[in-house]
């Protein structure tokens, strides 16, 4: 039941926390110019959105959770679960970033799940 | 450095930094710290001179200095592109992965491996054929 709960936390809070650091990109603005100097004077504007905080947050606590489960579960069951964040990540693109997911985007991600899948357990 | 020209062709060159250096951050990281824990001793001075190790390792600089490329690359792409997009066509790193291990570290990669790899190809091929951008960027 713990490693369920460490499983839906390392998907959810993982994909989530990215989704939030995509929202708070997308609240900076698109950006243009790349010269250092330029993408230097971005970083403190990108640390005052708060959905980048709670993004950080999200992520660091998606990463502990794999830490955790890892001390319990083989490595070749852990990870290839993980490639479930790619289908939640197509599904928060759409609902919580308003993203379109076409059709076509929908198989691609299916067979990067699958692939992903097919790479660690190969590990093994 | 200019702008690139288009939207797809910056989009593209950042995703090709992140399947680059994502990859190469962890192996360069992996390779720094192997070489750190075969001599480190347990003890509070060993601790202390694993720590001065690794600040003076090049390979381990090199890795974080790959990884913050990523992560620059990552943060920029999100910017103008679909969350949607960007993260499966990264996924595009676990292949590279395959392919270091294969041609530079020699090491034996199965045939259920290149088969992941092959779909992780394919799937980010029709991924690529949408567009990167889907919303007004808010």
């Amino acid at each position: 039941m713990l490693a369920l709960i460490f499983y839906l936390l390392i998907i959810g809070a993982g994909t989530g926390g990215e989704l939030c650091v995509a929202r708070a990109m997308k609240t900076v603005g698109e950006v243009k110019d790349f010269r250092p100097a330029a993408l230097l004077r971005l970083v403190p504007r990108v640390l005052r959105v708060p959905s980048m905080w709670a993004g950080v947050t999200l992520m660091a606590t998606a990463f502990f959770s794999l830490l955790a489960v890892l001390s319990t579960e083989n490595v070749s069951l852990v990870v290839p679960v993980t490639a479930l964040s790619y289908g939640a990540g197509a599904l928060g693109g759409k609902f919580f970033l308003g993203e379109q997911v076409s059709a076509r985007r929908w198989a691609g991600v299916f067979l990067v799940c699958t692939g992903v899948a097919l790479v660690i357990v190969g590990r093994a | 450095m200019k702008p690139p020209a288009s939207p797809h062709f910056k989009t593209y060159l950042l995703i090709c930094l992140m399947v680059t250096f994502g990859p190469l951050g962890n192996v360069l990281l992996g390779k720094g710290m192997r070489q750190m824990s075969a001599s480190s001793t347990g003890t509070a001075a060993g601790a202390l001179g694993l720590i001065l190790r690794v600040l003076t390792s090049g390979t381990i600089w090199l890795g974080i200095g790959s990884l913050l490329t990523f992560f620059v690359a990552y943060m920029l792409v999100l910017s103008w592109a679909d969350y949607s997009y960007v993260q499966p066509a990264s996924a595009a790193a676990y292949g590279m992965v395959a392919l270091l291990a294969h041609f530079i570290l020699r090491e034996v990669v199965t045939p259920m491996r290149w088969m992941g790899v092959m779909f992780i190809c394919l799937g980010v091929l029709v991924v690529g054929h949408t567009p990167p951008r889907t919303t007004d960027g808010r």
